[in-house]
């Protein structure tokens, strides 16, 4: 019943072939970690990008300016800034606060930001025109995506991502919210709004909501609703007041109504081509008519207009860690035009109509 | 080999030598420890990564989600019948773990290709797959009948510690190294590596304890066995097929299967039970991503206890004692429970469930499992819970979409303590024998 005994497992020699292993390993880690610190600090922040100002930025009465996140390698990496909408590849004027997603509207600046750390952590701050602080909510450890202010500056609106670990692997959720700024009302999530699709309620336990748009009313806005496993997203449109949604097309992501309330720029999902898999569009809300846009790169961007006609948007640069601003003719003629090199999460100054 | 007898005294002498817990499972334990510090800080930070850094939208990453989870069931089953088949288990073991961390360096190999990407996680699985089984059985092999579940549940305190590490060291390591993804992911690989090698080094294929069960010991396993059929303890290699799968005819072994798959079927996965948390609780959605810690730490503080409670009341009333925890929670969401200590208790209940009756479910298969099936008959085990889990999420989903959350849960729970009580006819366990 007994068969020899068997030599002893840990032994000298697998000892020290293991302690060899061991510290050969850590120093390729730590080797490569440091290399990549190195080659990461160099990418953003050694660069011939703007430093930043003395003074933060002062954004009162801005018009004819674009506000946004300043991605040129350089000491001003990561902070916002303006440039001339005149002039956007001249002289960037970079403040002091540091913001992962950006949006302003008539004096109100919604800054999705990051603080790393162990666990990180992000917020999501409402600005003033002078860049002061009025508000900051604890976004947990959801991280930025999206952010919208409406064109009056009352309405902020943040989409985040929120995912689960590797025992609910695949789900990947977002949660958005909406702050009235003006009564510091806030809608945590459009999760438990209604939903009406074809005229009949429709709540999806893997519903999803990003890229809130707001109309001039304040109450009535555009959003992404997506039921993650179908792998289909609809635009909907929202009551605040009534917190319901009406499903009114197939196919749409990242809406963002221009100014004179017509159209709805978004991402149209035009194939499963992983490196192509959106193209920038626009929506005749009048008459449902979709026209593709000039702008034949895939962008992952809810965009913003510049003007009644124009939309501006973020891509990546061709090195990996910066982006840069492009605009398009939102009618589907002419051609896309680089705005400027190193930036990212554009809004167009406006004063707004209070 | 047990800790206390590997010097001087001869195995399984005293009874208190016999409740250690073999260093071959010890051994395990810390691959496992590290093999999952190593994955977990890379599926920690890939959320971050794909939309930071790749710019990707992760929607898509789930659409070849089935059909990739069939491809690893089946290798789960060839990899175990060929580490029963040969005495395999440990250089299937060995496979599985290596191509998962070869997967550590292929993320950053295939950059923002999604196709890459996934093929990468689908192996990475895969590796999962294939050694699940074949470590089962060596811990399960290493260990006496008697300590069963005190193995399992050391095993998976330690990989338990290894999920909750992994996060906060690749957080840790990005807040050094910026946005420098592929630092982590090239840490995550040297922990793997490190892994790969401790079981390669230091565990052994041929635990001592199978060798030297004595009769007395393989008596009472047998005792369990319900079925005529089952096969008499076979120590020498069984060549023919209709001999190495006869654990499948089993009949005690059949119920435990059904069991498992109607009970798996009724419990709700992890997501929606956060995704329910999520949707009631402000501070739940905030922190989403930590919830899984929060089920992790009383999983990680029980399975010793619990396996231990396991060896002595017998493992199947632990399983079920276990999803009565989870029938609690189940119950505690249909009632909107909400704040800080609703989510404690919620997240307390579902760490329970899981430390009650994961341990003890491989104690209770290994009893009906002779050892040259035993990898095979946990891979089965294995798959059928997968299967379950798979036809629960499709449930639940339908069932949300056409009747709410508290319906759905509702039912879930009603379901789950009918499963219980035919859970409970089936398998009677006759503890006067189970305990030596």
């Amino acid at each position: 019943m007994t068969s020899a005994p068997d030599s002893p497992v840990i032994t000298r020699g697998r000892l020290i072939t293991f302690a060899v292993a061991f510290a050969l390993l850590a120093a390729l880690g730590i080797d490569y970690g440091v290399h990549a610190a190195h080659r990461e600090n160099r990418l953003t922040h050694q660069g011939p990008g703007a430093a930043p100002a003395a003074q933060d930025l002062d954004l009162t009465g801005a018009t004819g300016e674009i506000l946004f996140r300043d991605t040129e390698p350089g000491p001003g990496f990561g902070f916002l800034a303006t440039v001339r909408r005149s002039d956007p590849t001249g002289p960037r004027t970079v403040g002091q606060t540091s913001c992962e997603r950006v949006y302003a509207a008539a004096g109100t600046v919604v800054c999705l930001s990051t603080e790393y750390g162990a666990i990180p952590s992000h917020h999501v701050r409402i600005l003033d025109a002078k860049l002061k602080q009025q508000r900051e909510i604890d976004l947990g450890a959801g991280a930025p995506n999206r952010a919208r202010i409406s064109a009056d500056g009352r309405m902020a609106s943040w989409t985040v991502f929120t995912s689960g670990d590797s025992y609910a692997s695949n789900t990947f959720s977002t949660r958005t919210s909406i702050l009235d700024v003006r009564t510091g009302t806030l809608t945590p999530t459009l999760e438990d709004f209604s939903v009406s699709k074809d005229g009949t309620s429709y709540l999806p336990v893997d519903r999803n909501f990003w890229g809130v748009t707001f109309s001039s009313d304040d109450n009535t806005f555009y959003a992404t609703m997506s039921p993650i496993s179908t792998g289909k997203t609809y635009l909907v449109r929202g009551d605040l007041a009534k917190r319901a949604l009406t499903v009114l097309r197939e196919n749409v992501e990242c809406p963002s109504l221009s100014p004179d309330g017509t159209r709805i720029a978004f991402k149209k999902r035009v194939g499963t081509d992983t490196t192509h898999p959106w193209r920038l569009s626009v929506l005749d809300l009048a008459t449902g008519r979709e026209t593709q846009l000039a702008e034949t790169h895939s962008v992952d961007d809810q965009a913003a207009w510049l003007d009644d006609s124009t939309v501006a948007y973020a891509l990546p640069a061709a090195q990996r860690s910066t982006s840069d601003l492009w605009s398009v003719p939102a009618d589907g003629n002419g051609a896309p035009a680089l705005l400027l090199h190193g930036g990212f999460s554009p809004a167009a100054l406006t004063t707004g109509t209070r | 080999m047990y800790l206390s007898s590997s010097r001087s005294t001869p195995l399984g002498v005293t009874a208190s030598a016999t409740r250690r817990v073999a260093a071959n499972v010890v051994m395990l334990g810390v691959v496992s420890l590290l093999t999952d510090i190593s994955s977990e800080m890379v599926s920690s930070v890939l959320p971050l990564y794909y939309t930071s850094v790749l710019g990707l939208t992760m929607l898509q990453t789930g659409f070849l989600d089935g059909l990739f989870n069939g491809a690893s069931v089946f290798l789960r089953l060839v990899g175990a019948h060929l580490a029963d088949r040969f005495r395999a288990r440990k250089p299937v073991a060995v496979a599985g773990y290596a191509l998962s961390a070869v997967c550590k360096l292929g993320l950053p190999a295939v950059g923002a290709s999604l196709a890459g990407l996934s093929t990468v996680l689908a192996v990475d699985r895969s590796g999962k797959g294939l050694r699940t089984a074949p470590r089962d059985a060596l811990i399960s092999l290493s260990s006496t009948p008697e300590t069963q579940g005190r193995a399992f549940g050391v095993h998976r305190m330690m990989d338990t510690a290894g999920a909750f590490c992994g996060p906060l060291a690749a957080f840790a390591l990005l807040s050094v190294v910026a946005t420098a993804y592929d630092a982590v992911f090239m840490a995550s690989f040297c922990v793997a590596v490190l892994g790969v090698l401790v079981l390669l080094l230091f565990v052994r294929e041929r635990p001592r304890a199978s060798h030297h069960r004595g009769a007395g010991n393989c008596a009472k396993a047998e005792e369990h066995r319900s079925a005529p059929s089952a096969p008499a303890q076979p120590i020498g290699p069984l060549d023919s097929a209709t001999g190495a799968r006869a654990y499948l005819r089993n009949a005690a072994f059949r119920r435990t299967c059904l069991c498992v798959l109607l009970l798996e079927t009724a419990t709700i996965s992890d997501a929606f039970v956060y995704l329910t948390l999520q949707r009631q609780d402000d501070l739940a959605a905030r922190w989403f991503p930590l919830l899984a810690l929060g089920t992790a730490a009383p999983y990680l503080l029980l399975s010793l206890p619990l396996g231990s409670l396991a060896d002595r009341f017998g493992p199947w009333r632990l399983y079920l004692g276990g999803h009565v925890c989870f029938a609690l929670v189940l119950a505690l969401l249909a009632g909107s429970v909400s704040g800080p200590l609703g989510l404690v208790l919620v997240l307390g209940l579902h760490g329970t469930f899981y430390a009650a009756t994961d341990a003890p479910l491989m104690a209770h298969t290994a009893r009906l499992l002779p050892d040259h099936a035993r990898t095979s008959g946990f891979a089965v085990m294995q798959s059928l819970q997968a299967l379950g889990m798979f036809a629960s999420s499709l449930l639940f989903g339908v069932a949300y979409r056409l009747q709410g959350s508290r319906w759905t849960l509702e039912v879930f729970g009603v379901a789950l303590l009918l499963c219980l009580g035919a859970a409970a006819l089936l398998i009677r366990p006759r503890t006067a024998k189970e305990s030596p």
